[in-house]
């Protein structure tokens, strides 16, 4: 298929867009404000932009956070719940947690307030049988009730329906004719595992954010359609994949945290492209920064995200964690003395001393401009400008007279000790997952990754360090590169030793076939079926699982024991003869390959054909304490064959790289620069 | 030596919490117990070589043992021969620095270039250690040899060895033993992680430089405490709580918490308290000690832990009361419930004088539940554990969250249908526990409802919880949160405990069922000063009944649920 495709990602603040001509090369870039009202304006505003026809786009991918601000901001459908009787509270209960280990306050607010929780007669025990039938006539009576009271979606929760869904596929069957619209969703249909809370809770999160996606993504394709768009859009989910708009709004919850994902696709698809098999993915942003893994072109997926306090949800994710660091964490010193970076920061506004929109306290951004590595001239995002003198300052008066330190060296203490912290959390991300992050390397985007990814990989012991072609919108460039994807999880909770393995392969040949049917119904074209094969086990007694790769519908037991021997031992280095092995999950994603696109056409037009024509200017740079002159490169015209050592400043549109004294950088074939460490 | 900067002090202070935080993470990880793997019952710490004080602990370690691994990691050094690389010492023993016995300490030395340089330590709660009642929680116990088996620091591994013999005298000793050896596994694997981190870091940034951090570390965080205090006027306070009873003889025990605050110390004087007492109710001087330290943590959770953060908590030893229990005074529920009240006797004494900061006295029960029985379908023992949480309290600002975790736990509730898949029993409802907020401007949170019937053999059912007899204190005016109740349908006949929230080896057959209230959390401030909006919202969601909205908030309601106005005024201003 030739024509245009196009990815675009809704972020906080900016709506990013690429558009890619895959038989001109021709890539068009453009970022637009977001319109948070409707995230539709800025994806128009965002194509009209770049001026692409959209009769002549064959694919549009869409990366949006219509659910997960939905959810965040609690601006979602009203939703109704028929559960147990003897059960309604499990949703406002929980797990009997609290928001933090420290500090008896805070609160919790159910998704689905109690006078919309309804009970009906029905109970199915542990082994799926039926210890009391469905009262039908009171599940009607119930969905009457809900109805009269306009609730507008209906969820239906019922226990152990991941084992036997009988109860709960008849009730979907009366609530499908009695319910005044599309928006039902059973538990069962978004995922079979055990786990009352969790699984009653990703239910009602698929029904609260439903119909509001159903809304937004019909008005997106109307839209898209009147302008001559002529195929369905496809939406990005949270597992990396995405899925046709006609289905989407089914599994809203899929949707949901699809904004992190996507930029760990595109790092996936990057470095399968530039050989690279283990990646830790490093997205920094104004607030925050994400961090993910990527192992032989294949992101991490979990089951266990929580959007926040109290909301699990539980369908495969792309396993991103989120750290609370980022170019506006605030710099002080607290009671005891000591210099702290973060958690709390500037934001958009006030936002860094440097933006010039009230801010005050120093902060990362900050820091990095003290020290010459952002360009003060190039500063985005400056409202009224602040002089570099004014900001030197502030470092002095807010921190540095409790150490006796000038603005420079104030500057540097913040990047080490805010580099020391994120190191460490990237450290335990990685471990907590079983991996050592010396094995992997580093690639750093986002707007400020780039800025700090080389000190990161110096203090992990990371060898090295890839900086994509354009480090600002590699969201966007994961929609255009993602595949079709769906899961499938059932829970066997069996040991081994009296595990049923035909009954096994007859669970995996049943996923694969319900994979295929979606991949139909998404009526998008694929190049291939990919179908990956995972086992989530323990040993018996505990709680914790591994997830396994296994091999497929042929899987045998020896198989399965000797995959959980290697990799509990890998993890804990503890071996358990002692203990039986027990398989809980059954996981199997099937991938729909899509076309895949040639990254080279991300490598910049202007190339120089000497390093020396690429240098724009050279200015002071403080590494470690000591001023060097250091060149300051235009990304764009970087030859393609390079080998030059730091220091060294490389500025683009969307971001600036910094390269320490004594990395070496190489440039790849797809854009890429390589810095060794 | 050249002054420490600011950049190495923070960077070691990360450094030191992250050994701990991976020992954790390991440890909770490969655990077996439920009670450490879900529950998050456990905790990991670096301690220094000669007194065995605090140096760091793990972000995420259960809050009773902030401060109690040091106490066992000194009774160790005092009794410790002839230390080698790779040994581990064990010991549960409750008078030598402990909680309860079901609370399992491994005690690693740790080397550095050939010198014993700090101790590596972690507690695990074991699911079961033997004694009269299978988990550990008899609730009648006179002497702590009926509790369990009780260790002293013995090596269980000798330079990296386990010690097969001491091991089967402990496997011979306890319940569900088979998968014991998985949990020794995991949490002696856990100190090894320690030992490599520890390594790396000294490694990394020279022996000199991370000891020097270390001392001032400590300096700093008790002068981040001194300023925290400081914030609290001079002068005396007084709080209360109460035990139900000891379990065995029915009366209430009583904990007089008096705190000084002077000059940036505070000063708590417990000698007020009841006499030790029969039952189990007994705490050890290590738990009493960790339960205001985890009060004060609560109260500033900002401070960093280390031995710098008790250093101005200058605590007087209650000889002569229940809450410095000696051999053979039985002990199991010193870490479970006492702890709580000793909380909340601070909480209780400091809420005054710091409205914005506290908050009215949180469930404060761990609502200890063990079943045990025979399962005939799988030709199976088992002991079933239901652990419940309860209503926090109101705070300036905030209704109490509902069904919170004990003040000393961080832990999370076994899901229903991973009981039901494990044990013999059908539950029939697990539903908010109407009515028991304690009324307030603002409320307190509310309690569980919770109900069993056994399907398969016979069991037995005992029980460790509290607040039966009152309910968590209210605070400023507030009202206390509704109570803890149990009630057993056995043999046609309704059974509640004659001590209310503590029993033994109750006996129950097919088709009998026990059902437990937890308690709500104490109210925060008049509650005829709250919104009368907000009770409205409350009896529409039926948190409330109209009646309660009328006698505890003075607010009348009409039949469609809306405030009537000029006769809530009317009764509020009659009160």
């Amino acid at each position: 298929m030739t024509g245009r495709v196009i990815g675009v990602d809704v972020g906080g603040t900016f709506t990013d867009l690429i558009s890619v001509d895959t038989e001109t090369r021709e890539v068009s870039v453009t970022k637009v404000p977001t319109t948070l009202d409707n995230q539709a304006f800025g994806v128009i505003n965002a194509i009209e932009n770049v001026g692409t026809k959209l009769s002549e786009v064959f694919a549009i991918n869409h990366g949006t956070t219509t659910t997960t601000n939905a959810l965040l901001e609690r601006k979602i459908a009203k939703v109704g719940l028929i559960t147990t009787k003897g059960f309604r509270d499990v949703l406002e209960l929980g797990r009997r947690t609290r928001p933090q280990p420290y500090g008896l306050k805070g609160q919790f607010k159910p998704l689905i307030s109690r006078e919309y929780r309804l009970e009906v007669p029905e109970r199915i025990d542990a082994d799926g049988q039926v210890v009391i039938p469905l009262d039908e006539a009171a599940l009607r009576a119930a969905i009457k009730q809900l109805i009269d009271q306009d609730v507008e979606s209906l969820v239906l929760h019922f226990l152990h329906s991941y084992k036997n869904r009988s109860h709960e596929a008849r009730a979907l069957e009366i609530a499908r004719e009695m319910w005044p619209n599309r928006f039902v969703t059973a538990g069962h249909e978004i995922l079979s595992e055990y786990r009352e809370y969790e699984r009653g809770t990703t239910a009602a999160i698929n029904g609260a954010i439903r119909p509001v996606l159903d809304r937004y993504i019909n008005r997106l394709q109307d839209e898209l359609t009147n302008q001559g768009f002529a195929h369905d859009l496809l939406v990005m989910q949270g597992n990396g994949g995405s899925v046709s708009s006609r289905i989407v709004a089914e599994s809203a919850v899929n949707t949901v945290m699809s904004g992190p994902a996507s930029g760990v696709m595109a790092a996936a698809a990057t470095c399968r492209a530039a050989g690279i098999d283990k990646v830790i993915t490093y997205d920094m942003g104004g607030t925050s920064s994400d961090v993910g893994l990527v192992q032989d072109g294949v992101p991490q997926v979990t089951a266990e995200l929580d959007l926040e306090y109290g909301m699990p949800i539980h369908v495969p994710m792309v396993d991103v964690h989120t750290i609370g660091a980022g170019g506006g964490s605030i710099a002080f010193v607290n009671a005891a003395g000591m210099l702290q970076v973060g958690p709390e920061s500037a934001g958009a506004t006030p936002g860094p001393i440097c933006y010039g929109r009230g801010g005050r306290r120093p902060t990362i951004t900050d820091a990095n401009l003290v020290l010459g590595r952002l360009d003060a001239e190039k500063l985005l995002s400056v409202d009224s400008p602040v002089s570099l003198q004014e900001v030197k300052d502030l470092f002095v008066s807010e921190i540095g007279v409790h150490f006796n330190m000038n603005a420079e060296e104030v500057a540097t203490a913040i990047l080490q000790v805010a580099n020391n912290k994120m190191a460490g959390a990237i450290r335990m991300v990685s471990l907590s997952r079983g991996h050592d992050p010396r094995d992997f390397a580093l690639f750093a985007f986002g707007g400020a990754g780039p800025l700090h990814g080389v000190a990161l990989a110096k203090e992990l012991s990371i060898p090295r360090v890839v900086m994509p072609a354009r480090p600002g919108i590699t969201n966007a460039l994961g929609c255009v590169v993602s595949d079709l994807r769906h899961d499938f999880v059932n829970t066997v909770n069996t040991p081994l030793a009296s595990l049923d393995i035909d009954q096994v392969q007859k669970i995996i040949r049943q996923q694969i076939e319900d994979g295929k049917k979606m991949i139909e119904r998404d009526r998008v074209k694929t190049e291939e079926l990919v179908f990956l094969f995972t086992a989530d086990m323990q040993f018996q007694g505990q709680s914790h699982m591994l997830s396994v790769e296994i091999s497929g519908p042929d899987v045998t037991l020896e198989e399965l024991q000797k995959r959980f021997d290697e990799v509990y031992w890998a993890r804990f280095a503890v071996e358990l003869p002692e203990i039986k092995a027990v398989l809980v999950n059954l996981h199997t994603a099937v991938i729909g390959r899509r076309e895949s696109l040639d990254l080279a056409v991300l490598v910049g037009s202007d190339q120089k054909k000497t390093l020396g024509e690429a240098e724009r200017t050279r200015r002071p740079v403080m590494f470690d304490g000591t001023l060097f002159d250091t060149p300051v490169y235009q990304r764009d015209a970087l030859p393609s064959q390079l080998d030059f050592a730091g220091p060294a400043i490389i500025e683009q549109l969307d971001t600036t790289i910094i390269v320490e004294p004594g990395c070496k950088v190489t440039a790849d074939p797809i854009g890429n620069l390589i810095v060794e460490v | 030596m050249k002054e420490l900067d600011p950049i190495t002090l923070a960077v070691i202070q990360n450094g030191l919490i992250q050994v701990c935080n991976e020992m954790d993470l390991a440890f909770v990880r490969s655990a077996f117990s439920p009670v450490i793997s879900e529950a998050l019952d456990r905790s990991d710490g670096i301690y220094a070589a000669d007194t065995g004080e605090l140096i760091a602990q793990g972000e995420l370690g259960l809050p009773i043992f902030v401060g109690t691994m040091q106490f066992s990691t000194q009774a160790v050094i005092e009794r410790a021969k002839d230390v080698k690389p790779g040994d581990i010492f064990i010991v549960n023993d409750p008078y030598l620095g402990g909680t309860h016995l079901m609370d399992v300490k491994f005690v690693r030395p740790f080397f550095y270039k050939g010198k014993l340089w700090s101790w590596l330590a972690n507690t695990g709660h074991w699911p079961d250690l033997g004694g009269s009642v299978p988990g550990g929680f008899s609730a009648n116990a006179t002497e702590v040899e009926q509790e369990g088996l009780r260790l002293p620091p013995v090596k269980l591994f000798k330079e990296g060895v386990l010690d097969e013999e001491i091991l089967s005298i402990i496997l011979s000793n306890i319940r569900i033993a088979d998968q014991r050896i998985g949990d020794i596994k995991a949490q002696a694997a856990a100190l090894s992680i320690g030992e490599q981190r520890l390594t790396d870091l000294l490694d990394r940034y020279g022996e000199d430089v991370v000891s020097q951090s270390i001392k001032e570390l400590k300096a700093r965080a008790s002068e981040q405490m001194r300023a925290k205090i400081a914030d609290i006027p001079d002068g005396d306070y007084h709080g209360v709580a109460y035990v139900d009873s000891d379990g065995v003889v029915d009366e209430p025990l009583k904990i007089d918490m008096k705190v000084t605050s002077k000059g940036g110390e505070l000063h708590f004087d417990m000698s007020g308290s009841s006499d030790p007492c029969m039952g189990p109710m007994n705490s050890v001087i290590a738990t009493t000690k960790s339960s205001i330290y985890l009060a004060i943590k609560h109260i500033f959770p900002e401070v960093p832990i280390n031995a710098g953060t008790f250093e101005p908590l200058k605590i007087t030893d209650p000889e002569g009361t229940f809450l410095y229990a000696k051999y053979p005074r039985p002990v199991s529920g010193c870490a479970a419930e006492v702890s709580q009240r000793i909380a909340e006797a601070v909480f209780n004494a400091l809420v005054d004088v710091m409205p914005d900061l506290l908050f009215a006295a949180p469930a404060g029960t761990s609502g200890n539940l063990a079943v045990g029985g025979y399962d005939p379908e799988r030709d199976k023992a088992y002991v079933m554990y239901v652990i419940s949480g309860g209503g926090y309290g109101g705070y300036q600002g905030g209704d109490g969250l509902s069904n919170g975790c004990s003040t000393i736990g961080i832990s999370k509730t076994t899901p229903i249908e991973v009981m039901e898949q494990y044990y013999p029993v059908l539950f029939e409802e697990y539903s908010l526990h109407e009515g028991s907020g304690g009324a307030g401007e603002y409320r307190g949170g509310f309690g569980v409802n919770y109900k069993i019937r056994l399907r398969r053999g016979q069991a037995r059912a005992s029980m460790v919880m509290d607040h039966g007899r009152y309910g968590p204190l209210g605070a400023l005016g507030g009202k206390d949160g509704g109570l803890n109740t149990v009630l057993v349908h056995a043999d046609g006949k309704d059974y509640i405990p004659p001590h209310l929230s503590k029993d033994q080896d109750i006996q129950i057959e097919v088709g009998d069922s026990i059902s437990v209230s937890t308690p709500g959390g104490g109210g925060f401030g008049s509650a005829f000063k709250r919104d009368p909006d907000l009770v409205a919202d409350d009896v529409m969601r039926g948190y409330y009944s109209a009646g309660q909205a009328e006698e505890r908030f003075g607010v009348l309601l009409d039949e469609t649920g809306q405030v009537l106005r000029p006769e809530t005024e009317k009764r509020r201003a009659k009160a």
